[in-house]
């Protein structure tokens, strides 16, 4: 039942294409929420035992004669990610509702993007994953250009080539564990004892690949431009979903298939990942522009989800499953406020400009959400945020204790950069251009209020990210033993 | 054997030719020419297409010069449909000023195309290589009106008839060392004479002949002026139809005539043959064509550098030797023919409506025709490698084979090299469709600011192979298997 995620949306994109344009948003919501409500009750009605193994939900022959099939599966951390994408895509719709030019174009490219994240979390056929992991490329690049802000056809095609490029690796990669494993079924392939000296360069291939989507340092620099470049809905659902693709299809494939070849290079990756928190973080807390604050968070949180995957552990990788649903959630939200309720209204994202404008006053609910947005972004407990990383560094004292310290470190960063950009953003109290320095106290009546669907699309990513953060053990429980029972940790 | 079983093996030849000849007549007659010669050029591939399918499964005949099977008769049926799409693209653009002329000349570049694809003799390779060449200058410098047409056929004939001379050459002396001109019987000279140098530098001149004709670099000087200049229909043709009986004709040629010395293009392990030749042309290719398709700025100048790296890709199927890369091989070409077929019928709508086919032409375009607009993104996508189109699909394949063959992965090389130049043309077919999607309409484009009258014909052509495109994408076993049962099974 979980894969009419995948037909449903692709089936709404294709519909309101033809269909005049004031019905587009309205078909997306469905479409979307469709997806998020199939996700759901999978969810809840499946048993947790039943998520343990990545268990085959639709297998047909698609080219007998190259073993390619369309495969589908399911396991706790699959879900996961399902229902992440499902929540993503409900709010980046009610966040684009106000779209004026060309609806039908751009719902089309989205849920194109959706549909092809739902393919990727569920397909457990090599060649199927990888067609769907190459499907995003394309609409990403269309929603930027078209659609975008800064400097967008620079961002729109630095973000794409980009994409590609990792894409590139990948197809090695694949290539040869399918030339190699003679199969292109994950679960076979799985099994097959590739030999160490190929798992020893074909690894590391296959996993960075894989991590450029995901923004592994130092190949992310793709990520703050692209993600400012982008429209809100577009940065929403890129720097929440897209970039896990990433990370998940590096689990799936990269660690499963080759595991040995990952127990030699996953110190490499925690350095990486460790650099890549610190870094961004530490220029995150240069920039001016509010949006490229939040894209270098993005690159610092999935540095967080590197860092898990890379501990070979099942609480690190855990960890990292929960980060990247978590993450999914809370850049969803910076995102929203950042382009939607702000930018949209104040026309700047300078943080300079904005310190002028004492947004606190005139957009409460804009400053409530920042608020919850930025605490869940930090790690403050009680906010899925703080779960997702104490999971991961609890994982990683056990194998990389000096990785705890740094990413430590990193935390203080993050702290700082999100403290300096919500003071800024909101708190300011005075505005300095030049030589002048002016206060301004806009009021309420400035701008247009926040719009219901807004407000709808804000109440749920951050219930999400609440009950999450309390209840961690609601995802935890299906998650874990998902990653208990792959390969690589035996 | 008596003329009547002859005709009956050759009917669609001979139903071609009669058509040719009924068209020039229609167009002394007829009042509404155009239209009249088309329709029954039309009717003629389509009964064309009715008798390949009466042909018996398999017959081979005077050692070679005319070879019924399953592969042969599957070509045919593909050459003539991309000449039926050819036909109804004449109607998109101006009207050519002798209309019967230039239908009988399409349906005599077919004939061609069919003696290609169905010969495993060299003589009778040769005469159809002549008579599709032939007939493929006249077509590039049809246009009286434009002076790039007459550089294009000028350029074309230069060329063409130089490696005509070199694919002679090397065909006398390859029959000097083997005492045969059938390819079977070549092989099994082949297989029992030892090395001579004579051999090489036979081998070596009449691949240089072919790869002119599929423009491999460095013998692909000719393509972008004639891809250029040429009428529409006919860069499409020869694009399209010429490429895929050049390429399955090459197939036969290397992997049944010259099996013996097929060499190695391994990595650390090249052993000298027709395969370390193919491989640097392959090579070359992928790097020349895409290196210099990023400088272009109109549309059908990068498409001609495009061919030019989507025959290097096709070569690695070659190279990859064996049934599957043949298979790989003739499946990527069709799809890549198919393509052509519908980006050229895009830019002949756009050149009619806007005068000219730059990159400032096609501004706006998907303002302006959403129809159009989507399917030339269909076209340009597949054509870069992006799922689930069948470009992808085809480049998958192709790789994979490659992959599998060497012992070792020794063509990883390849393989990569092919990988990099798939990354590279993503960024020139995206400058393509950022002009049609994202740039505002320019001001060449301005004057026809309002909705492209296009003729339902050219509308109905492209969509439907756009459509084709995403069908092979999405299910590509349809053409996939029926290319791998048709591949003969001791290659």
């Amino acid at each position: 039942m979980i894969a009419w995620t995948i037909y449903l949306t692709f089936g709404g994109a294709v519909l309101l294409l033809l269909l005049p344009r004031a019905f587009a948003r309205w078909i997306a919501l469905l479409a979307t929420m469709a997806g998020l409500a199939l996700g759901t009750v999978v969810f809840v009605s499946t048993p947790i035992a039943d998520l343990a193994h990545f268990a085959t939900i639709v297998r047909v022959p698609w080219v007998p004669a190259l073993g390619m099939n369309y495969h589908l599966a399911l396991d706790g951390v699959s879900l996961t990610m399902v229902l992440v994408t499902g929540i993503s895509a409900v709010s980046t719709v009610l966040f684009s509702w106000d779209v004026e030019h060309r609806q039908n174009e751009f719902f089309f490219w989205l849920l194109l993007v959706v549909a092809g994240c739902y393919g990727v979390f569920l397909s457990a056929d090599l060649f199927l994953l990888f067609v769907f992991y190459e499907l995003v490329i394309v609409p990403k690049y269309f929603l930027i250009a078209i659609f975008g802000s800064t400097n967008k056809e620079y961002g729109a095609m630095k973000l794409t080539l980009y994409s590609f490029f990792g894409g590139m690796f990948v197809f090695v990669g694949i290539l040869v564990a399918y030339v190699n494993g003679g199969s292109l079924d994950l679960n076979q392939l799985s099994q097959f004892e590739f030999s160490p000296q190929l798992q020893s360069w074909a690894f590391p291939v296959l996993f960075l690949g894989f991590a450029v989507l995901a923004g592994i340092w130092p190949l992310h620099t793709w990520a703050p431009t692209g993600h400012a470049a982008a429209p809100t809905a577009g940065s929403m659902l890129l720097a929440g979903i897209v970039m896990k693709l990433g990370s998940y299809a590096g689990l799936r494939v990269a660690m499963n298939l080759f595991p040995q070849g990952f127990q030699m290079w996953s110190k490499w990756i925690a350095v990486l990942a460790v650099i890549g928190i610190v870094y961004a973080a530490a220029v995150a807390l240069r920039q001016c522009d509010l949006k490229f604050v939040i894209g270098y968070s993005s690159v610092s949180h999935m540095g967080f989800v590197l860092l898990g995957l890379a501990t070979a552990n099942a609480l690190g990788v855990s960890g990292a499953v929960l980060q990247m649903f978590s993450h999914g959630v809370i850049a969803a939200l910076l995102f929203a406020v950042a382009g939607r309720m702000i930018y949209r209204r104040t026309h700047t994202r300078e943080l300079d400009a904005l310190s002028g404008m004492n947004l606190s006053h005139a957009m409460p609910f804009a400053a409530f959400t920042f608020v919850v947005a930025t605490a869940a972004s930090m790690g403050i407990p009680g906010f899925s945020g703080f779960a997702a990383e104490i999971t991961i560094l609890i994982g990683a004292w056990k194998t990389y204790p000096i990785a705890v310290w740094i990413a430590g470190a990193g935390i203080v960063l993050v702290a700082a950069f999100t403290l300096r950009a919500l003071k800024l953003s909101f708190f300011g109290e005075k505005a300095v251009q030049g030589e002048v320095t002016t206060v301004t106290t806009l009021s309420r009546e400035e701008f247009n209020p926040i719009t219901i669907p807004e407000k709808i699309g804000a109440c749920m990513l951050m219930l999400t990210t609440l009950a999450v953060g309390v209840y961690p053990k609601l995802l935890l429980d299906r998650i874990m033993p998902a990653v208990e029972t792959m390969r690589f940790l035996k | 054997m008596s003329y009547l079983e002859l005709l009956k093996l050759a009917s669609p030849e001979a139903v071609v030719v009669l058509t040719a000849l009924v068209v020039l007549s229609v167009s002394l007659v007829a009042e509404r020419a155009a239209a009249a010669c088309a329709f029954v050029a039309a009717l003629g591939i389509v009964l064309a297409i009715v008798a390949v399918l009466f042909l018996p499964r398999n017959e081979t005949l005077f050692g070679g010069m005319l070879v019924i099977s399953p592969l042969t008769s599957l070509f045919k049926i593909i050459c003539l449909a991309l000449a039926f799409f050819t036909i109804l693209l004449t109607r998109a653009e101006k009207a050519p000023r002798h209309p019967g002329e230039f239908l009988a000349l399409v349906l005599l570049a077919t004939v061609g195309l069919m003696l290609l694809v169905g010969s495993e003799e060299l003589l009778m390779i040769f005469i159809g290589l002549e008579l599709l060449g032939l007939s493929l200058y006249v077509m590039a410098a049809f246009d009286k009106t434009d002076v790039r047409s007459a550089e294009a056929g000028l350029k074309y004939f230069l060329f063409g008839s130089t490696s005509s001379a070199f694919t002679l050459f090397g065909i006398s002396l390859i029959y000097g060392v083997s005492g045969a001109t059938g390819l079977a019987a070549i092989s099994t000279n082949l297989a029992t004479t030892s090395v001579q140098p004579l051999l090489g530098v036979g081998i070596v001149m009449t691949l240089v002949g072919f790869a002119f004709k599929i423009a491999a670099a460095p013998f692909h000087l000719w393509a972008p002026d004639a891809y250029q200049g040429a009428p529409v229909p006919s860069a499409a043709f020869i694009a399209s139809g010429s490429k895929v009986a050049s390429f399955v004709v090459l197939g036969k040629i290397v992997l049944i005539g010259f099996a013996p010395v097929r060499g190695s293009a391994g990595w650390h392990a090249m052993v000298a043959g027709w395969s370390p030749v193919l491989a640097t042309l392959a090579a070359l290719s992928i790097v020349i064509g895409n290196l210099v398709a990023l400088a272009q700025s109109n549309v059908r100048r990068l498409l001609a550098y495009s061919a030019v790296a989507h025959a290097g890709y096709t070569l690695i199927g070659f190279v990859a030797g064996d049934r599957e890369g043949f298979s790989a091989a003739l499946f990527y070409t069709t799809v890549y023919a198919v393509t052509l077929v519908g980006a050229f019928g895009v830019v002949g709508v756009v050149r009619r409506e806007t005068g000219g086919d730059n990159f400032s032409n096609f501004s706006g375009l998907a303002s302006r025709s959403p129809l159009l607009a989507g399917c030339m993104a269909v076209f340009m996508l597949s054509l870069a490698g992006i799922p689930p189109l069948a470009g992808f699909f085809g480049k998958f394949y192709l790789f994979s084979v490659a992959l599998h063959a060497g012992a070792n992965h020794s063509l990883l090389w390849l393989v990569a090299l092919g990988l990099v130049g798939s990354f590279v043309s993503l960024y020139y077919y995206l400058l393509v469709l950022k002009a049609i999607f994202v740039d505002a309409a320019s001001l060449a484009a301005g004057e026809q600011a309002e909705r492209m009258r296009s003729d339902f014909l050219q509308r109905a052509t492209v969509t439907l192979l756009a459509a084709a495109v995403v069908l092979l994408g999405v299910m590509p076993n349809t053409l996939a298997s029926r290319i791998l049962a048709a591949v003969p099974q001791n290659l």
